[in-house]
């Protein structure tokens, strides 16, 4: 990748500032040192940027039609699944997945969005978009999950929580906020990955975990491109300027400190090899349980809510 | 000429509003017109028809603290903007001009307070600030608010009103989701009461994070309580939408709301359940 001149200006503008902070006295100790990180950060962001087409390339690749779903890579990752149904009170949300799984050998309980391939499946899997009946199901499954003692692994991918009548009825934003509350509760380690789309309060619900991964092609973002460009572009047609202004790629979560990891994906894209992207992803899955599963169950609850809790930034 | 009221501000206020807007102070259902400081006076509800009119921050609090008891927190707080934000216009203009607008720092104000003589924290949304979206610094007001909660050991006090996260913040603006649902976790922990007052419009990224974990969720009559609002429903799906759609009366038949209370009977009944909440008194 070839740089442009104004961007190697740039960054030798940062460099000589970074090194001329180094030498200052600390005069306001935390002022100068949160600088110093913040600068770093911009250095490694010039190097990583990524382009406007890049990122509309990100949005497309994540919902490339033959891009594995949470069952493609269920079946690759897992040795055994049963997968469990309903919610107990209403009704079964095919949208959402859940179940237990052998996985690197010990029980978890893995819960994901469910998108369909074909017309058919995608109507019933009403696009991965879920009511509030899957967010129950969800929450039935982690609370198993806690009292066995199972680790939690989610898979995020949905377009958003689905906007209907019924879906309001039966509280469609209370059960969004209920699951998240109860991610936060939970006494057994938890890993998410954002596998396609993150849309919105939808993808958030089963999100709140220790760590959260993103695949190296998945977008994460707080609304749709479309819906954004509509808004605020007065235009759904904008949707490609709208993604470059709120940046919902992959590089940009890992930078704002919104994801922990990306996952790397076969060249090309998931969909050009599941098998391999299967293997990737149960590798970062691994990695990142390793890394929570040792802490004492209170600590990693502290520590998840401090990771949820200093999120955003504002000024003082 | 001393002593004469200057109605010429007036008069250009209704020439501006001919594009079809609404004056801010006729009312919507039954179109009678009031002046400000009669509304003032009725807590901005409709002596005609009862119809809820929106209600500033800061007229909240005075409408529901006791006089001289909100010691406003985090008032140097202001949003910062991560994603050099521009649509059609910069966001940094945008949030100038809501404070030049509005006289808040953004779309939230929080403070200690007492409500009936019982202490609490009070956080009071503004949907006049940018439609009272929630960005990091809503998110973080909120979360320092249930912190000073803990630490007082009071209840909270939250009324909400709000379009949902701010988009202008991209994906940071929805990790004010768990954000503040964390914060949530750690008032239920120390068993600080949290009591939620929805208002019109409490909606998307508010109602589906802290909005919807109050103890109890009190609401205001005929106020918009939705993850997604009507409109966006009618477009993607071409349902029928019920008359009551998303109503605070709607989410009280569903099972989402304790109670609808009337603006006049807020303050007394935040009263009898903060009195509920108080330890040992």
């Amino acid at each position: 990748m070839s740089e442009s001149p104004s961007t190697q200006a740039e960054e030798l503008k940062l460099r000589e500032r970074l090194a001329k902070l180094r030498d200052l006295p600390l005069l306001r100790g935390v002022g100068v040192s949160g600088e110093m990180a913040r600068l770093k950060r911009q250095l490694d962001r010039i190097a990583a940027e990524p382009s406007e087409d890049e990122v509309w390339r990100s949005v497309e690749l994540a919902r490339h039609q033959d891009r594995p779903y949470t069952l493609d890579y269920v079946e690759r990752m897992c040795d055994d699944f049963v997968e469990l149904h309903g919610d107990r009170a209403f009704a079964d949300d095919p949208a959402i997945v859940a179940g237990l799984a052998r996985f690197d050998g010990r029980t978890v309980v893995l819960v994901g969005h469910q998108k369909g391939r074909d017309i058919r499946e995608r109507t019933h899997r009403n696009f991965g978009m879920t009511y509030p009946e899957g967010y129950r199901k969800a929450m039935r499954a982690m609370e198993l999950a806690d009292r066995h003692g199972f680790p939690v692994v989610t898979l995020v991918d949905t377009p958003g929580a689905y906007p209907g009548v019924t879906a309001e009825q039966h509280g469609q934003g209370g059960w969004i906020a209920r699951c998240q509350l109860l991610m936060a509760r939970l006494g057994v380690p938890s890993v998410a990955c954002v596998i396609g789309e993150g849309g919105s309060g939808g993808a958030v619900a089963i999100a709140l975990a220790d760590r959260v991964l993103m695949q190296e092609n998945a977008i994460y973002s707080v609304i749709s491109p479309e819906g954004c460009a509509a808004i605020l572009w007065r235009d759904a047609g904008e949707a490609k300027k709208a993604a470059a202004a709120f940046k919902p790629d992959a590089v940009h979560c890992k930078e704002l400190g919104v994801v922990d990891g990306i996952v790397p994906e076969p060249p090309g894209g998931a969909h050009t090899d599941s098998d391999e992207a299967a293997r990737l992803l149960a590798e970062s899955l691994k990695g990142s349980l390793a890394e929570v599963e040792p802490l004492e169950s209170d600590e990693r609850r502290r520590q998840r809510r401090r990771r949820f809790r200093t999120m955003g930034l504002y000024l003082e | 000429m001393e002593g004469r009221i200057d109605v010429t501000v007036e008069n250009r206020e209704a020439e501006r509003d001919h594009d079809g807007k609404r004056h801010p102070n006729t009312c919507p259902r039954c179109h009678s017109h009031y002046r400000d400081d009669e509304l003032e006076r009725t807590l901005r509800v409709c002596p005609q028809c009862g119809h809820h009119f929106a209600v500033r921050a800061r007229e909240r609090v005075a409408q529901l603290a006791d006089r001289g008891t909100f010691a406003e927190e985090d008032t140097e707080l202001r949003s910062h903007d991560p994603l050099n934000f521009f649509d059609l216009r910069a966001y940094k203009d945008r949030l100038a001009e809501a404070e030049v607008a509005t006289g808040l720092g953004d779309a939230i104000i929080a403070g200690g307070a007492a409500i009936e003589r019982r202490p609490c924290e009070l956080a009071v949304m503004d949907f006049a600030f940018m439609g009272g979206s929630m960005g990091s610094t809503v998110g973080e007001k909120f979360a320092r608010a249930c912190e000073r909660a803990v630490s007082r050991q009071v209840p909270l006090v939250c009324v909400t009103a709000s379009g949902g996260a701010r988009m202008q913040e991209g994906i940071l603006s929805l990790m004010q989701l768990p954000k503040t649902v964390c914060a949530v976790d750690e008032l239920n922990e120390a068993r600080s009461a949290f009591i939620c007052v929805m208002t019109h419009p409490t909606t998307a990224g508010v109602l589906a994070s802290f909005a919807s974990l109050g103890d109890v969720i009190v609401s205001e009559p005929g106020a918009l309580l939705a993850f997604t609002g009507p409109r966006v429903v009618q477009q993607t799906t071409r349902e029928k939408l019920p008359d009551d759609f998303g109503l605070a009366e709607s989410n009280a038949r569903f099972g989402h709301v304790d109670a609808i209370i009337p603006r006049a009977e807020l303050r007394p009944f935040v009263g009898r359940l903060l009195a509920m909440f108080s330890r040992g008194s």
